[in-house]
């Protein structure tokens, strides 16, 4: 099913014009309402009348997570704040927090672009789309509800988690589309095996799987075991959320809703655009976006795009799954997690120094465990052990405070990380994804 | 009189023990008393030897977690109830004992149990007035 034939399949050159003018309407807007984006204009000493061709978007200064926190709460608004209707902020910290503010029309617009995903997965009025991603602040779990929403389907906002009970409504309601993190898929499929349920007995068709890194290893699994056909979904709470690109039935690259969220490959060393094909550093400019606007977003994704003749008739530019980051950040149960975010709470843990090490894996469970390693200081040491557990135990919460995710702590002897010329080595992936 | 204790961080791994008991040895301390206070995942090693200063410098220069804490040695009578008899005394002056463990040494054909206790000079104050004696050296 296309959500959207005319806007989805339409010709290249007209989407074209399309995008160049709600490009050239998008800078006179934030020139004229967010001091912000005035000051970034003025100080590469250009006009919003200069933006003449697509091509002359690399004249635009980009935007960065950080100034995204600087200017929190609404120092990025466009418009009244009595035009906000819905606020969400980037997942996992309790540090200054990236928002994003929703305009009515930008509710529809992500409506409209989560519809075009579930059409992509063949999702229709008439499926019972199973919703397992968090609802709340995080833009996935309410993302997917607005798209399900706007196609007519049936939702089941079961959110994540008690998973035996997302079995027991699966089964009872027959969901024919899944929605959830690709990891929490596979926990999905184990418990089911030991609750007795089949999946091949179950109604589900499709699954939006998103939110953290996964592979074709991972797909062609969940899709063994789950019986249904895995559709890899990418968004950030930065630009909108989940539905700025997902796979068609095809599942040879994502179609990036490019009407909407214009993306550029560059290169994260000069910040030069690449051309068409050229593996670097993805970056959108919405379009269309109402409340907080953004222009040049560096993703610190890395992947490229191209346009090929998709056999699904949508002529939507293609991004491949993310390859990677150019950052340090780790993305752990769909939390996004910086190693700098762990090194301040060691700090701030008054009896405890930034000497560590972060150990992920997917063991059996397919959940990432994390486990934090760390070196015990005489600052610290006791010769007593519930001390040491205090110390431990302190962590732990603190960690859970600012990461939003459970991490094992485990007290290590000195030295005993390994260290390379003098730099330790801070993060060990050992996710086979 | 105080006892120098020294504590060893340890991981639960293979040969930890072996390595420092090695380092011991081959340097000629000797230890007097020994006990491991154990979790899922590390240990602490607490250890009485002749030399603390030397094994605390050792132990630093290969990379050990250690400190120094101050226990008593206390002289307790080998026979049955002897313990006890120094247990009810600490119960009814509230001195708390965070931990005990036995020495190897023998005082006069009397025992010599190490406790931690939470006040350490309350503790051997408490203990000298009821008569119970703490030896200072090993």
């Amino acid at each position: 099913m296309i959500w959207n034939k005319a806007r989805e399949c339409e010709s290249i050159e007209k989407r074209k014009e399309r995008q160049l003018a709600d490009l050239k309407e998008l800078c006179f807007r934030v020139y004229e309402r967010v001091p912000f984006y005035r000051k970034k204009f003025d100080n590469a000493g250009i006009n919003p009348s200069d933006i003449k061709t697509l091509d002359d978007i690399a004249k635009i200064p980009f935007t960065t997570k950080d100034e995204m926190r600087e200017t929190y709460p609404y120092g990025l608004l466009a418009v009244d704040e009595t035009d906000i209707v819905e606020i969400h902020t980037s997942s996992g910290t309790t540090g200054t927090p990236v928002v994003d503010a929703y305009t009515q029309s930008d509710m529809d617009m992500w409506g409209e672009v989560m519809a075009r995903c579930f059409g992509m997965a063949g999702g229709d009025k008439g499926d019972v789309v199973q919703n397992a991603y968090g609802y709340g602040m995080f833009t996935g779990g309410l993302g997917v509800h607005y798209g399900s929403q706007k196609i007519g389907a049936n939702i089941i906002p079961a959110a994540s988690g008690n998973t035996k009970r997302q079995l027991m409504l699966m089964r009872d309601f027959k969901s024919t589309i899944l929605t959830c993190t690709p990891s929490y898929a596979l926990f999905m499929a184990d418990e089911a095996r030991d609750m007795g349920i089949e999946f091949k007995d179950l109604h589900l068709k499709s699954g939006i799987f998103g939110a953290e890194p996964w592979s074709d290893n991972m797909r062609d699994e969940i899709e063994s075991k789950l019986h249904l056909k895995a559709h890899d979904i990418y968004g950030l709470t930065e630009i909108i959320g989940p539905g700025v690109s997902c796979e068609c039935d095809i599942q040879h690259g994502l179609h990036v809703n490019e009407d909407y969220f214009f993306p550029e490959i560059i290169d994260p060393e000069t910040g030069k655009v690449l051309p068409e094909g050229e593996k670097g550093e993805l970056v959108f400019t919405t379009l269309t976006k109402q409340g907080t606007p953004i222009l040049r977003y560096r993703t610190r994704d890395i992947t490229w795009l191209w346009h090929d003749e998709c056999k699904c008739g949508r002529t939507l530019v293609k991004m491949h799954r993310l390859l990677g980051r150019n950052d340090d950040m780790l993305i752990i149960r769909g939390v996004n997690v910086f190693p700098s975010q762990i090194e301040n709470v060691l700090l701030r843990v008054e009896e405890t120094q930034p000497h560590y090490q972060i150990i992920i894996e997917r063991g059996s469970t397919h959940l990432d465990e994390v486990e934090l390693q760390v070196e015990v200081e005489e600052s610290f040491f006791s010769d007593e052990t519930k001390e040491l557990e205090r110390i431990k135990n302190k962590l732990h919460q603190e960690l859970k405070q600012e990461l939003g995710i459970s991490i094992n702590i485990r007290l290590v002897e000195p030295k005993s990380i390994e260290r390379s010329i003098g730099k330790a080595k801070r993060v060990i992936d050992k996710r086979n994804i | 009189m105080k006892v120098r204790q020294i504590s060893v961080f340890l991981e639960n791994k293979n040969g930890r023990l072996a390595e420092v008991t090695r380092l011991l040895g081959e340097n000629n301390i000797n230890l007097r008393a020994v006990s491991i206070a154990d979790t899922a995942d590390f240990g602490i090693l607490r250890l009485i030897c002749d030399k603390p200063d030397a094994a605390l410098k050792l132990f630093h220069e290969n990379n050990f977690t250690a400190k120094e804490t101050d226990v008593i040695g206390v002289i307790v009578e080998d026979k049955p109830g002897g313990l006890a008899h120094v247990m009810d005394i600490c119960f009814k002056n509230n001195v708390n004992i965070e931990y005990l463990y036995s020495s190897l040494m023998s005082h006069e054909n009397n025992a010599v149990e190490i406790f931690k206790v939470e006040d350490i000079d309350h503790g051997l104050e408490i203990l000298e007035k009821n008569g119970i004696k703490a030896i200072g050296k090993f």
